[in-house]
């Protein structure tokens, strides 16, 4: 099982390869980590998808937290939560099919980041299942390159969906 | 020894201009430190210069790994941090193996290794490494310090981090240029680790219910782990054990948290444990686990470990609770504190059934060897040298056959009594341990009991001992084979001796040499006198044993076998 843990860590050198360090020397699945700054300039927020059971995912807290430089952990499980993840792609895609695309483009709430004579640059966001889709549509016109991040996560504060 | 340390004499208060060099020097002298191990070298040349007239007792050893070893043996002696300095590069490289010694036995450490010019750093500059990254999964912390202002905090927050929660060696990085640097010192210093917080008190509840699963159990045992030692609550221990009356198997670290001469104790359990250790376990309905993790050694086969029992698991690391073996009440926090507050919650039960069954394994199957041969056993040797020490001699091992033999047949009475590498199983700990542990306890009698291939790895730091007029002693149980290795390939190879055989000195004239006391001993008649004469020596002693050859330590849970499934009782059973 997919699980989202949020390390908020120190923003220090090093704290990034003791994280990936501790992952890699206890055997636990990284399926994307993200790293970036947050509201506090003292404090870097790690968001890691891990697969694993109950018994990895526990096992995977508590060494996080032992890493002197992690000063919170938590595992997002069972959380209303809003993920993000973000894409650029780039397709084979000449004048012709473009209108085409950019409908379908607009459908998925994607833009257009940049146009060349024969290709075009997409970014698109949102959770992984809508990147995955998009790739997807994408396939028939030919792919020439993706580049994504992996996913951030944030609880929903309030009860209902927006 | 010089006298007036530096910056005693500075008012508090009072900012003063001082180096990076100076700040550590001070800094060490403020935490109490007065003795150190290390090894020169250029990038580090700054801090030796200031250490060249400070109060502190300096050892040099004669390989960094030997002084982290001995800082690791200094350490676990004494319950004091140990500090090991080494120059960058292959001095801080060459202390990987004891810092990853320390961390698997918990022990703490301040390593400080000299770094490169910041300014040179990732040029691949003579004499560097990456020592943070290297170091990085064998430390409990570790940091590259950049600029002079954060060094003393650097400083106070590792032996913080070291000597609390669960022990560990720290790292501090210390580039040449930040020794050098000044910077304003004397104003209060607070630590800064946001993310370092230790639970020292174990939650009510959680101790009540466990003092209720002890109260209700018929067939307790208390599995006890080297925590219990490096939280200095052997006497806590012992009082809980008293008060609800209960027997205790301890783990290799654990030796030495209870008298083993006591009836109440087990000894040790594992693969090679007592056969009563390993069957109370097995029967046990309730297993009492303190400041131990449950170690492949101690468990053998996971799914079949202490089958019928309840497991309480005490620990100051939340990350050890229901990592091999689910845990029915965990209780985080500080050993000598939730001891003292179960010990107020158990009443005394007799459990009779129980000590009678215990009472019957210890008959069948106690811990014995064969003292009928013309060879010299080389348990004979340990049994001799725990009968003249009156079983309070301060142990260290090499790692293999001599370190089980002395785990079965010295039998601990005092926390801290035997100082051996178990988690990391580091060939070459002994002699360089009991160095470190002499000199943390100059009254005490320290022996190694090593065997002939550990003590060939760091045999050289013998100069050092002479160097410094320790009086420590050796015996080297010399059967000519890595005697582990060979054992297992007996066992599992086919008696294929692949590799496990070197040609050895004559090490009472190798110890001769280097300045020490050498003697040889073949003879079993012999053996009483020469360990007399080797205790009345006051130089450093080695006692070259010639010990039979092919002997086995038993029983022996083979790995992935259940506790229960032991080879050689009936070789033991034979020697009743």
């Amino acid at each position: 099982m997919k699980h989202i843990i949020n390390a908020l860590v120190e923003n220090k050198p090093g704290v990034l390869a003791h994280v990936a360090g501790m992952f890699a020397a206890r055997g636990f699945n990284i399926d994307s980590l993200v790293v970036g700054r947050t509201e506090d300039p003292n404090l870097s927020r790690m968001t890691i998808v891990v697969l694993g059971d109950d018994r990895v995912l526990e096992q995977v807290r508590k060494q996080l937290a032992k890493i002197i430089p992690v000063v919170k952990v938590q595992d997002y499980a069972g959380q209303a939560l809003v993920t993000r993840n973000l894409m650029l792609i780039t397709i084979a895609a000449g004048p012709e099919k473009r209108t085409e695309l950019f409908a379908m483009i607009e459908m998925f709430r994607g833009h257009v980041v940049d146009i060349a004579q024969k290709s075009l640059m997409i970014e698109v966001s949102g959770p992984e299942s809508k990147i995955e889709a998009f790739i997807d549509v994408c396939r028939p016109y030919g792919i020439k390159s993706v580049a994504r991040t992996g996913t951030i996560a944030m609880p929903r504060q309030a009860k209902t969906e927006l | 020894m010089k006298t007036s340390p530096p910056g005693a004499q500075v008012a508090p208060g009072k900012p003063t201009l001082k180096s990076g060099a100076e700040i550590v020097v001070k800094t060490l002298l403020d935490l109490g430190v007065d003795t150190m191990f290390g090894y020169c070298g250029g990038v580090i040349l700054p801090l030796f210069d200031k250490l060249f007239d400070a109060p502190i007792r300096f050892i040099v050893p004669r390989h960094e790994q030997g002084g982290c070893h001995m800082a690791d043996g200094y350490a676990r002696a004494s319950g004091k941090v140990g500090v090991v300095v080494t120059t960058s590069g292959p001095g801080a490289c060459n202390l990987v193996t004891g810092l990853a010694t320390a961390m698997m036995d918990s022990v703490p450490l301040v390593a400080f290794t000299g770094q490169v010019r910041t300014e040179l750093i990732g040029n691949d500059a003579f004499q560097e490494a990456d020592t943070t990254g290297i170091t990085r999964p064998v430390t409990k912390y570790n940091c590259l310090v950049k600029d002079v202002r954060d060094l003393e905090r650097t400083v106070r927050e590792a032996f913080h981090i070291a000597s609390t929660g669960r022990p560990g060696p720290v790292v501090i990085d210390l580039p040449v240029d930040v020794e050098v640097a000044k910077c304003e010192t004397g104003g209060p210093v607070a630590l800064d680790l946001p993310g370092y917080r230790v639970r020292t008190k174990g939650h009510s509840r959680q101790i009540a219910m466990a003092a209720e699963a002890i109260n209700k159990s018929e067939q307790p045992v208390l599995y006890v782990g080297g925590g219990v030692i490096a939280a200095n609550a052997s006497e806590a221990l012992r009082a809980l054990a008293d008060k609800s009356n209960l027997p205790v198997t301890m783990t290799l670290m654990g030796l030495g948290t209870f008298d083993q001469t006591r009836p109440q104790s087990l000894d040790m359990l594992g693969m090679h444990g007592a056969a009563y250790a390993n069957y109370a376990v097995q029967e046990a309905d309730l297993l009492i686990a303190i400041g131990a993790r449950f170690d492949d050694r101690v468990t053998g086969k996971l799914a079949s470990f202490a089958p019928k029992a309840k497991v309480i698991h005490i620990d100051i690391d939340p990350a050890s609770i229901s990592k091999n073996v689910q845990v029915d009440i965990p209780v985080v926090g500080d050993a000598g504190q939730i001891l003292e507050e179960l010990t107020g919650l158990v009443e005394h039960r007799p459990r009779q059934a129980w000590f009678d069954k215990i009472a019957q394994w210890k008959q069948r199957y106690p811990l014995v060897y064969d003292r009928t041969t013309s060879t010299i056993k080389p348990q004979y040797v340990i049994d001799e040298v725990w009968r003249q020490t009156q079983g309070e001699a301060t142990i260290t091992t090499g790692v293999g056959q001599h370190q089980m033999w002395t785990s079965q047949f010295y039998r601990f009475k005092h926390p801290r009594q035997l100082i051996t590498s178990g988690g990391l199983g580091t060939m070459g700990f002994g002699l360089p341990a009991a160095i470190g542990a002499q000199i943390a306890r100059p009254e005490a009698t320290v022996i190694d009991i090593d065997g002939d291939h550990s003590f060939n790895m760091t045999l050289t730091e013998l100069s050092t001992a002479v160097e410094h007029k320790l009086p420590i002693k050796v015996c080297i149980l010399n059967n000519g084979y890595m005697g582990m290795v060979r054992q297992w390939q007996e066992l599992f190879y086919g008696r294929r001796y692949s590799k496990s055989y070197l040609s050895n000195p004559d090490y009472a004239a190798v110890a001769v040499a280097l300045g020490a006391v050498g003697m040889t001993c073949d003879k079993k008649d012999d053996l009483p006198r020469t360990i007399e004469q080797m205790l009345a020596q006051t130089r450093p002693c080695v006692v070259d044993f010639r010990v039979e050859r092919e002997e086995n330590v038993w029983p022996m849970v083979p790995s992935g076998k259940s506790l229960d499934e032991m080879n050689g009782l009936d070789i033991l059973e034979r020697l009743i």
